[in-house]
């Protein structure tokens, strides 16, 4: 044979003790993701409210969540804002939509401003997606009327022709459990999203009554409107 | 009952059938999710049967379930021809079996219902990815003691490549994986923004480039000699290879989000080593189809081999398109577009899916002792295979950049020429194509599986003690 090589020391007693290969294997596999991952927990510059603490919501001492206003900063999702997220979830909706703005002059002028880490802290998982079959819903919030969103997912070739968007009928008449959304709030707590007691005990009472679809509507009408962004601020390098 | 054959090969034959149905089954979610988004009445108004419920379905059954069984098969075959001994435990292998099967079957039942953890590629809820944690070490273990146990001096490559895998995917499913749970099947990720997408996308390039690239490539590694009947190229690229790949392939996910809310020093360190990662996989590529140096006129008569040195092909022309859209220029169009699930095609087809049917028909005429059913079918199955994964990236690579371009494009006003509807009314075409690549793909599966079907009816040689599972 041509290719007869004595290999390094090393390797020879990598192919001679599968324990050797092991270690050295799972040593080896471990770095990459060490170096990019762990710096992303602790260095400051990963989120931009570290510099400019403005973007978030200083919520102040008994205000609840319904006292936040647009533009006041970023804060968690209300009982039926997360309700909706949790459909947008189950439905796959990232599959085909994504939440993140880049920073080019296009998506600029299509979509807003560009999307900040800071502004999905709270979203547990990312919703960032891949892929745009439908357009970016990043700041879709307050874009649309809640009835043009109705209608939207309902039939959304009778608002927008050319959509490829499955219809969504049944969000009309499927309720949200306030029970459900209770528990999936103390679940985000114990993981550092800031609700308060108050919070998760009026959640119940905020889902009280609501379809899928005011919940799915409620999330899609908040998403990028949480913090006033100046387009005069360097947010990020 | 101890079974009388020298190796433990009824679990392999078992795992092999199951790739083969997994194959047909996974593809065909594939052309109706493809469908869907060319005539989207074909979501019928089902919500199980949405493509944003499907399309979960789809790459859980074509990675998992086909991709999964192969691995195990071949994994299981290998090892045991390389080390000259039996598997370490017979009744552990088919506790893998039996578990494996069982995640599989309730991915197809959860995923429709919308039970979903909503990470890509990573979807199933705690209860299973908890099971899926539990079979794959029963993989593992038995992998491992079984090359502890060996007659051989040297641990043969192949089985570096399993072994790379196996590591590397437990290390990912665990830290991805990790959510609270909040009932019986629903959990959030305990990681969330800018943490979550880069641990969601070391996870997702990960899962490409350790279980379907390293682990595929032990397949290679194995199964190209053998099919050819010649020693591997050269020993010093494949240590090369294996330990480059195993090094640089963990640093790839950033490249992912590029131009994102990730910092920019993340994802410029992804796509660098993105780039340099040419260099290994080439090499590896190079090394298997080297091996046929000298013997290149088997290919006109052993199909099953031309499976083997296509997807060597598909998988250095993957390997080169991946570094390039991962240069950021190049990025900032492809990102978000057709282009992307064009390129993980070429690999998921090309590649995977013909490395795969290589060493599954191999495997399945060892196992059964005879020659295929027919030959000729072999041959049909090899060019449905690649004229639909030709078509299928092709119409994608159309798309995909005729999407990027759209959505830049500004006319002579200095505004937007193009709104987002329009780019979508653009990509019907495209969309269609790609359904009759996928069908005809899909049909190489039909194809096989009946090949396959028809051989193991006709070996005569069938082992008797095979009928029934031995369980020792």
């Amino acid at each position: 044979m041509a290719d007869k090589i004595y290999s390094t020391k090393l390797q020879d007693k990598m192919e001679r003790n599968v324990w050797a290969l092991i270690l050295m294997s799972a040593f080896v596999l471990s770095i990459g993701g060490i170096v990019e991952i762990v710096p992303l927990f602790y260095l400051k510059s990963t989120m931009e409210h570290n510099e400019r603490p403005e973007i978030m919501w200083d919520r102040k001492e008994g205000q609840s969540l319904d006292d936040w206003k647009a533009g006041d900063g970023i804060r968690p999702y209300r009982a039926l804002e997360l309700a909706g997220r949790d459909i947008y979830i189950r439905e796959g909706c990232y599959l085909c939509h994504s939440q993140m703005i880049r920073p080019f002059r296009d998506e600029k002028e299509r979509y807003g401003h560009y999307s900040l880490a800071s502004e999905s802290i709270y979203d547990h998982p990312f919703q960032w997606g891949s892929k745009r079959t439908g357009p970016d819903l990043a700041r879709v919030g307050g874009k649309y009327s809640d009835e043009w969103h109705v209608r939207h997912m309902i039939a959304p070739r009778s608002v927008v022709p050319e959509s490829v968007m499955p219809n969504y009928p049944w969000l009309v008449t499927a309720m949200v459990d306030g029970d459900t959304i209770t528990g999936n709030m103390k679940g985000l707590k114990t993981i550092g999203v800031p609700y308060t007691d108050a919070d998760i005990a009026a959640a119940t009472a905020a889902v009280n009554g609501k379809s899928e679809m005011d919940a799915i509507v409620a999330y899609m009408q908040v998403l990028g409107t949480m913090a006033k962004l100046d387009y005069g601020v360097s947010y990020r390098d | 009952m101890e079974t009388t054959e020298k190796y433990h090969f009824d679990v392999v034959r078992w795992f092999s059938v199951a790739a083969v149905i997994y194959l047909v089954f996974g593809t065909l979610v594939g052309v109706l999710i493809a469908s869907q988004l060319a005539w989207p009445v074909l979501n019928f108004d089902i919500p199980y049967l949405t493509f944003g419920r499907l399309r979960p379905l789809h790459t859980n059954a074509v990675i998992f379930a086909f991709g999964g069984c192969a691995l195990m098969a071949t994994a299981f075959y290998s090892v045991q021809r390389t080390c000259g001994v039996k598997l370490w435990s017979n009744k552990l292998a088919w506790f893998t079996f039996w578990g494996w099967n069982l995640i599989i079957v309730s991915a197809v039942v959860t995923l429709p219902l919308g039970l979903t953890s909503g990470k890509e590629y990573a979807e199933l809820e705690w209860p299973i990815d908890i099971a899926i944690a539990v079979v794959w070490i029963s993989y593992t273990v038995n992998f491992v003691m079984t090359i502890a146990n060996r007659k051989s001096s040297h641990i043969y490559v192949s089985n570096w490549f399993f072994l790379g895998m196996m590591i590397m995917i437990t290390y990912l499913h665990v830290v991805n994986s990790l959510a609270i749970p909040v009932g019986m099947f629903k959990s959030y990720s305990i990681f969330s923004g800018v943490q979550d997408a880069m641990i969601q996308w070391w996870w997702g390039h990960n899962a490409v480039g350790f279980y379907l690239t390293a682990g595929f490539l032990g397949i290679m590694y194995y199964f190209v000699p053998k099919q050819a009947n010649r020693p591997m190229f050269s020993y010093r690229l494949s240590v090369i290879h294996f330990w480059a790949l195993t090094f640089g392939y963990v640093w790839l996910g950033a490249h992912h989000l590029q131009y994102t809310a990730l910092p920019d020093w993340t994802g410029s360190l992804g796509a660098a080593i993105s780039i340099a990662m040419i260099i290994p996989s080439w090499g590896g590529a190079i090394n298997g189809l080297m091996t046929l140096s000298g013997a290149w006129d088997k290919l006109r008569t052993d199909y099953v081999l031309r499976f083997l040195i296509a997807s060597l092909a598909f998988y250095a022309m993957s390997t080169f398109e991946g570094p390039i859209m991962s240069i950021k220029t190049v990025n900032a169009l492809s990102h978000y577009t057709d282009w992307t699930i064009g390129h993980v095609h070429s690999a998921a087809l090309g590649w995977v899916g013909m490395v795969a049917a290589g060493a599954l028909y191999h495997m399945v005429m060892k196992l059964w002792n005879t020659e295929m059913y027919s030959t000729k079918l072999i041959n049909v199955h090899f060019w449905l295979a690649t004229v639909g994964t030709v078509i299928y990236i092709i119409a994608l690579w159309i798309s995909g950049i005729m999407q990027g371009l759209m959505w830049r494009d500004y006319d002579a006003f200095g505004t937007l020429t193009y709104t987002f509807a329009e780019s979508v009314a653009a990509m019907h075409p495209y969309y269609v194509m790609r359904v009759v690549g996928g069908f005809l793909y899909m049909l190489g599966g039909v194809v096989m599986l009946y090949n396959v079907v028809m051989t193991i009816r006709q070996a005569s040689t069938y082992p008797s003690t095979s009928a029934e599972p031995a369980r020792a």
